[in-house]
C-alpha cells in the first residue's frame, strides 16, 4: 500500500472507502469536452467534480492532485491551466501524439472503524485527515469493540483519442479495481454493445456491481440506470440505448484483503462518450 | 472499371474493357453527388467522404472533401465529424492523400469518376455498400448508402438515393466516355 501524501477530500475518500459498498454516496467524475479528435494536435478540456447529478457540478470540486495523464506511448503528461472552483476543477490536456490517452485519479489505503471504551465510534484516518500508512500501528488499537479494517481503492477515469485509437494505456497496473476495455472506449456507438473486463489487483473481479447512467439526468424523471454484474471472467457488456455521455460506476468487495484488513473493496467510475450512428 | 454498352463487367483490371457486338461506345461508372442549396444564416461548405464497405465492413476509400488548404492542416480538426467515415478508416489515413482528398465543394452536383473507378478496380467480386457522408459546420450530418455487387451489372444502373438534409441526390450511373 503506497503512502498517500495527498489530502484527498474527505468526501472523495468516503465515497470509496465507506463501508456501504453500494455505489450511491457521491459520484466522482472527470468529464472531457471531446473524446474523439482529429488533426495534427488538439486540446481537450476537462471538468472534475463530485456530485450525484452526473456531469452537473453542484456539490464539490474534485481534488486532482493525484490525477495522472498517460499518453499513447505510456509516458505521463502534465495537465495545463488547472483551476479549482467552488464546484468543479478544470484542466486541459494537449494531445500531441496520435492514439489513446488515459486520465486517471487513483488512491488506495487502509481504513479502520471501531468503538472506544466509552462506546464512541472511532475511525482512522479521522475525518479530514490524510492517510499515512505508517501511522496505522500507533493510531488503530490492536483490539477494540466492533473493530473493522478495510483495504480500499478508488479510481476515477476517462479516455480520449487523437486520430487512430491505440491500446497501450490499457495495460493493467494491477492495483485496485481496473477497467480493461475489450471494446475500445473511444469507439462507442448508440445501439451497439461494448464489453469491458474488470480486474481487482490484477485478477478478474467477479461479481462486481456495475451501474451505467447517461448524462443529462436533470432533464428526465427516470434515471434510466442500467445495472449489470461482472461474470466469472470479470467481464460485463453494455448496450448503449442512445448517444450521449455516460457514467459507469462500479463497486467490488471481497474478503481477500491484505492483513490486518479483513475486507477488500474497490470502486471505479468512468466517463464514456457514445456517438450517434 | 469501365462498362461498354450495358454488359456486365467483372471487377479488377481484367474487366476493364469488354467489347460489345452492338456498339463500341465506352462507358464508365460515375457517381453524382448533389449538395443542396441551404437557406441558412451561416453556411459553410460541408465536409464529404465517399467510401466502399465490404460485408465485413472493411473499407476502400474513394474521396474526401475537406478544408485541405487551411494553414498548418487546421482543416483536419473537423474530419472526425464525418463520424462514420472516421470510424471506417478515415482515422487511419495520413491526409492529405493524393488521389483521395480535394477541397470542399458548394451546392450543386459533383461528379466522382476516376477515383471511383480506381477504388472499384481494387475490389474482388462480392457484395458491397457505397457510402456518402456529409457533415457541415453549424449544420447537420447525413449518411447515404447504395448497396451493390461486383461484378457490377449495368442493368441495375443507375441507382439513385435521395438525402433528406445535408445531401441531395446521389446517383451511381454509367457515363459515356
Amino acid at each position: 500500500m503506497k503512502k498517500l501524501s495527498i489530502t484527498t477530500s474527505f468526501v472523495a475518500i468516503a465515497a470509496t472507502l465507506a463501508v456501504s459498498f453500494s455505489a450511491s454516496a457521491h459520484r466522482a467524475w472527470v468529464l472531457p469536452s471531446s473524446t474523439v479528435l482529429s488533426g495534427e494536435e488538439a486540446y481537450v478540456t476537462f471538468d472534475a467534480a463530485i456530485s450525484n447529478t452526473i456531469f452537473h457540478p453542484d456539490h464539490f470540486a474534485m481534488n486532482t492532485d493525484d490525477l495522472v495523464v498517460t499518453a499513447p506511448n505510456g509516458e505521463t503528461k502534465e495537465t495545463e491551466n488547472s483551476a479549482r472552483g467552488k464546484y468543479r476543477t478544470t484542466f486541459d490536456v494537449k494531445l500531441e501524439q496520435e492514439g489513446t490517452y488515459k486520465i486517471t485519479s487513483f488512491s488506495s489505503g487502509i481504513r479502520a472503524f471501531w468503538k472506544d471504551d466509552e462506546g464512541k465510534r472511532k475511525m482512522w484516518p479521522g475525518r479530514g485527515e490524510a492517510y499515512v500508512a505508517e501511522e496505522f500501528a500507533t493510531s488503530v488499537p490492536k483490539e477494540a469493540t466492533d473493530l473493522r479494517i478495510t483495504q480500499g481503492s478508488r479510481r476515477v477515469e476517462t479516455f480520449v483519442t487523437l486520430g487512430e485509437p491505440s491500446e497501450k494505456v490499457f495495460t493493467p497496473t494491477n492495483e485496485g479495481l481496473e477497467l480493461i476495455p475489450v471494446t475500445h472506449p473511444n469507439d462507442l456507438f448508440a445501439t451497439e454493445a461494448a464489453t469491458f473486463t474488470l480486474l481487482i489487483d490484477g485478477e478478474p473481479a467477479v461479481g462486481a456491481e456495475v451501474e451505467v447512467v447517461r448524462g443529462g439526468m436533470r432533464y428526465r424523471n427516470d434515471q434510466e440506470t442500467i445495472s449489470v454484474t461482472s461474470n466469472d471472467e470479470g467481464q460485463f457488456e453494455v448496450t448503449w440505448p442512445q448517444a450521449g455521455m455516460y457514467f459507469i460506476e462500479i463497486g467490488y468487495k471481497d474478503d481477500k484483503a491484505e492483513k490486518p484488513a479483513t475486507v477488500r473493496t474497490g470502486s471505479y467510475s468512468g466517463t464514456f462518450e457514445v456517438l450517434p450512428l | 472499371m469501365k462498362v461498354r454498352n450495358g454488359l456486365a463487367i467483372a471487377s479488377g483490371a481484367l474487366g476493364l474493357m469488354l467489347a460489345s457486338s452492338v456498339s463500341m461506345a465506352a462507358q464508365s461508372v460515375t457517381l453524382d453527388i448533389a449538395l443542396p442549396q441551404l437557406d441558412v444564416a451561416e453556411y459553410h461548405k460541408p465536409y464529404v467522404a465517399v467510401w466502399i464497405e465490404n460485408n465485413k465492413r472493411k473499407s476502400t476509400q474513394v474521396a474526401v472533401w475537406y478544408d485541405v488548404d487551411m494553414r498548418e492542416h487546421e482543416g483536419k480538426e473537423w474530419l472526425k465529424d464525418l463520424r462514420q467515415w472516421w470510424r471506417r478508416g478515415g482515422r487511419s489515413l495520413d491526409l492529405p492523400f493524393d488521389g483521395l482528398t480535394s477541397a470542399t465543394k458548394g451546392p450543386g452536383t459533383h461528379l466522382i469518376d476516376t477515383q471511383l473507378n480506381s477504388a472499384l478496380a481494387k475490389l474482388s467480386d462480392g457484395d458491397y455498400t457505397l457510402r456518402v457522408e456529409a457533415s457541415r459546420e453549424v449544420g447537420g450530418r447525413e449518411v447515404l448508402s447504395i448497396p451493390f455487387s461486383l461484378p457490377l451489372s449495368a442493368k441495375i444502373l443507375p441507382v439513385t438515393v435521395e438525402g433528406k438534409s445535408e445531401i441531395g441526390r446521389v446517383s451511381l450511373r454509367l457515363e459515356d466516355e
